[in-house]
């Protein structure tokens, strides 16, 4: 096997630092500026595009996240519903919603096109927020308040599914937020669009 | 002690007795461990599509722990390490150093994955693979894979030590063939891997023990150090193995020795943060973190990934037609021994990685489409796509080759054989698609009921999840009936498979893969033709001209697949 070509099991003879033949370079250039395309398409979001995971993230105790929860409900509860609070903040709010197995507290009814800072944190394990049928995701972390900064764009009826394995109740953890249109009225759902 | 050789009557190479020895237990255990694997995913299937739902919620959620442990770490390591062990020894005719240290490496890996599969079948670590906390396991589970870990750290440690023997003891000229290099670059990785598995896994033994606190997002950033760092080592074996079936069935060349190994180079200088993948949507880091990281550094082992993608195949067009195999575009492909399981399950290791895992991988992973990923049966649709249907076939086909090189067996079942990486790559093509599309639908990923009749509020998905659901079933079952067919063949012919006849005769043998019966041996006016091919004759298109037409296929995919993931993007509300 002393030829020059040769298979990738075989030892190379001598030096094999040789230039490549146009065709390959010609794939290495085209994959490079592919790739950062890529790159490039994240700055770009986070300068125009209206969806990034960016927040304001802080440290929290989850006990004290959970407090700053129930103070919040205190302030702007207008129901109860399956024995969760249901609440109401007004647009530009900061918004809490804590996450513990196996329940999403509270409910909340939101406006359409208002923005809200949404504090998201879980007062025992992990859980996931996935917002229903939206598919919008984030990742819940004892510990850390996540703050997103959401604005609502269409009305409706959504749901929280917990989708970060919690423990043996897990798939029972679902939420729910009620999107109110501009002048405050509740719409049919709006949900199953997908 | 003085190593034993053997010479290897299809290649000519020497073979260490005790290597050969510890490729065969490493790999038999790695089978073993792919039967368990198997056994849950059939289960697991069959309870999240919907209408059967067979399991209960508690061992539902215990399985797909076995699952992963099984699959992604026992499976897939074991036989890892006896490629490892198979690229330093075998391939460069050299001895396996110190094996009784071999001998024992192996012993603590085997003890560590008993105690993990023990205690997680008798319920004491209901954690799932990625064990967060403060989810807490029995703390023997932490201790079982470190044990593990140790172990395989020192098989990587033996397989640098068999390298450094090797060029000392000069028993090859030159430098190292392309596959021992990949499989060099995909132990280097292991060491950085194995290291963010000991800084994750001795904290959480210890905290599960009181000892310690544990913050549950700085163990989400370690623990995926480990557990995306180690799909590297996979993908880099894999590559490997690539380039060695595309040797053995079609007598692949390698393009350009120094554009696949700077390839290889660029998989271990940019993997970095790995973890982030899988942090794009938590609370921890900031968006420059995330930007840097989850690109890799500038998707430069995405790049590395897509030089492969052409150096591999291109490789296999330039052996074919080196031989007079092939003049049109496609022609070469055409007349490739389709027949011979190596040989197909490499093809579709290769398009499958590429096509369905490769895309999808580098479109989720990208920062902000990640939102509409997380968590979703997205995420499990593309990495059953890479290291299944990639990684996992890759290994099937060269175990094909590796039962009568290594084993000096025949392969069992022969007919069989012949069509189980085709109803593989089937299967997985169903499985993988189906759950990628209902993740779309933001179905989680790890749940057992999405019909959700215990939650408080009731949520209904279209009714479209539940057919994707049933086919992700069916494409699943297609893979794991393939699977088992492996396990099968592979057991059958290592223990009671008959001895591998004299293959001088230049016919083709029934348990034979063809690569060694009729070896695609290169004439001797090799370099000539190589030449020739180069020149100006093939054109504007160069020496590989219909793997250059495939590529461009890929990447028009490929760009569709990530723009059409932004617009997406696009319609949810604003958040920032």
């Amino acid at each position: 096997m002393a030829s020059e070509t040769h298979t990738g099991l075989d030892s190379p003879k001598g030096v094999w630092w040789k230039p490549a033949h146009r065709t390959e370079r010609l794939w290495v250039g085209i994959a490079f500026a592919w790739c950062l395309v890529l790159f490039a398409m994240m700055p770009f979001w986070h300068w125009k595009g209206g969806q990034n995971p960016s927040g304001i993230r802080r440290r929290v105790e989850p006990a004290k996240f959970f407090a700053r929860t129930q103070e919040f409900i205190k302030q702007y509860q207008v129901g109860t519903e399956s024995g969760i609070p249901v609440v109401e903040p007004p647009p530009g709010a900061d918004i809490y919603l804590t996450a513990l197995t196996y329940q999403w507290i509270p409910v909340l009814r939101l406006r359409k096109g208002a923005e809200y800072t949404l504090h998201l944190s879980a007062l025992d394990v992990n859980h996931g927020f996935s917002l229903f049928p939206l598919n919008v995701n984030f990742q819940v972390v004892p510990g850390y308040d996540y703050g997103l900064r959401v604005t609502p764009t269409e009305a409706g009826d959504f749901r929280i599914i917990c989708n970060e394995f919690c423990g043996i109740g897990h798939h029972t953890m679902v939420g729910r937020v009620i999107v109110l249109d501009e002048s405050g009225n509740e719409v049919g759902r709006s949900g199953g669009a997908q | 002690m003085t190593a034993v050789f053997r010479a290897c009557p299809v290649t000519g190479r020497k073979i260490d007795a005790q290597a050969e020895a510890l490729i065969r237990v490493n790999a038999v255990v790695s089978i073993v461990s792919l039967l368990i694997g198997a056994i849950a995913a059939v289960l697991l299937v069959l309870t999240r599509w919907q209408a059967v739902h067979l399991l209960p919620a508690d061992w539902f959620y215990r399985l797909l722990g076995v699952h992963g442990m099984s699959m992604l770490i026992f499976f897939i390591l074991f036989f890892e390490m006896a490629v490892l062990i198979f690229a330093s020894t075998v391939l460069l005719n050299a001895r396996q150093v110190a094996p009784k240290v071999g001998w024992a490496a192996f012993g603590l890996m085997v003890v560590g994955a008993v105690m993990v599969e023990v205690l997680m079948f008798a319920g004491k670590a209901d954690v799932l693979f990625t064990s967060y906390p403060p989810l807490k396991a029995h703390p023997l589970y932490y201790l079982g894979i470190i044990l593990f870990a140790v172990g395989a750290l020192i098989v990587v440690g033996l397989f640098f030590a068999n390298l450094v023997v090797a060029k000392r003891e000069r028993t090859y000229e030159g430098s190292v063939p392309l596959v021992t290099f990949g499989a060099v670059t995909a132990a280097i990785i292991a060491v950085i891997t194995l290291l963010h598995g000991a800084a994750i896994y001795i904290p959480a033994f210890l905290w599960s023990l009181g000892l310690m606190n544990m913050d549950a997002q700085i163990y989400r950033m370690v623990w995926w150090g480990l557990g995306h760092s180690s799909q590297q080592i996979n993908v880099a074996a894999m590559v490997a193995i690539w380039y060695m079936l595309g040797g053995l069935t079609v007598g692949a060349v390698v393009l350009n020795e120094k554009v696949s190994r700077v390839a290889f180079v660029l998989y271990i200088l940019f993997i970095s943060m790995a973890s982030a993948h899988h942090l794009l949507v938590d609370p921890g880091m900031g968006s420059a973190w995330k930007v840097v990281n989850t690109s890799y550094f500038m998707y430069m082992a995405v790049l590395a990934s897509m030089i492969h993608g052409f150096t591999v195949p291109a490789g296999m067009e330039l052996g074919q037609r080196l031989r007079g195999i092939g003049t049109g575009l496609f022609d070469w492909l055409k007349r490739a021994p389709w027949g011979d399981p190596g040989f197909a399950a490499l093809v579709f290791s290769v398009v499958l990685f590429g096509f369905i895992g490769g895309i999808t991988g580098v479109t989720i992973g990208t920062e902000q489409i990640n939102i509409i990923v997380h968590n979703t049966l997205r995420v499990p649709g593309h990495f059953h796509a890479t290291v299944v249907a990639g990684t996992a076939l890759a290994f099937m086909g060269a175990t094909y080759y590796l039962i009568p090189l290594i084993f000096r067996k025949k392969v069992a079942f022969w007919g069989m054989a012949r069509i189980q990486p085709y109803l593989f790559a089937i299967g997985m093509v169903i499985f993988t698609m189906s759950m990628t599309f209902a993740g779309s639908f933001g179905v989680p990923r790890r749940h057992w009921d999405i019909s959700f009749s215990q939650a408080p509020f009731d949520l209904q998905f279209s009714p479209a999840v539940d057919l994707l659901l049933a086919l992700t079933a069916i494409g699943g079952l297609l893979a794991a009936t393939s699977a088992f067919m492996f396990i099968a063949i592979a057991v059958v012919s290592v223990f009671f498979g008959q001895p591998l006849p004299d293959l001088s005769g230049g016919y083709p043998i029934a348990g034979v893969p063809l690569g060694l019966t009729n070896p695609p041996r290169h004439a001797p006016d090799v370099d000539a033709r190589n030449a020739e091919l180069h020149g100006p004759k093939m054109g504007w298109m160069g020496p590989a001209p219909g793997t250059l037409a495939l590529v461009g296929v890929f990447l028009a995919a490929f760009i569709v697949y990530f723009f059409v993931n932004w617009k997406v993007l696009s319609f949810v509300w604003k958040i920032g």
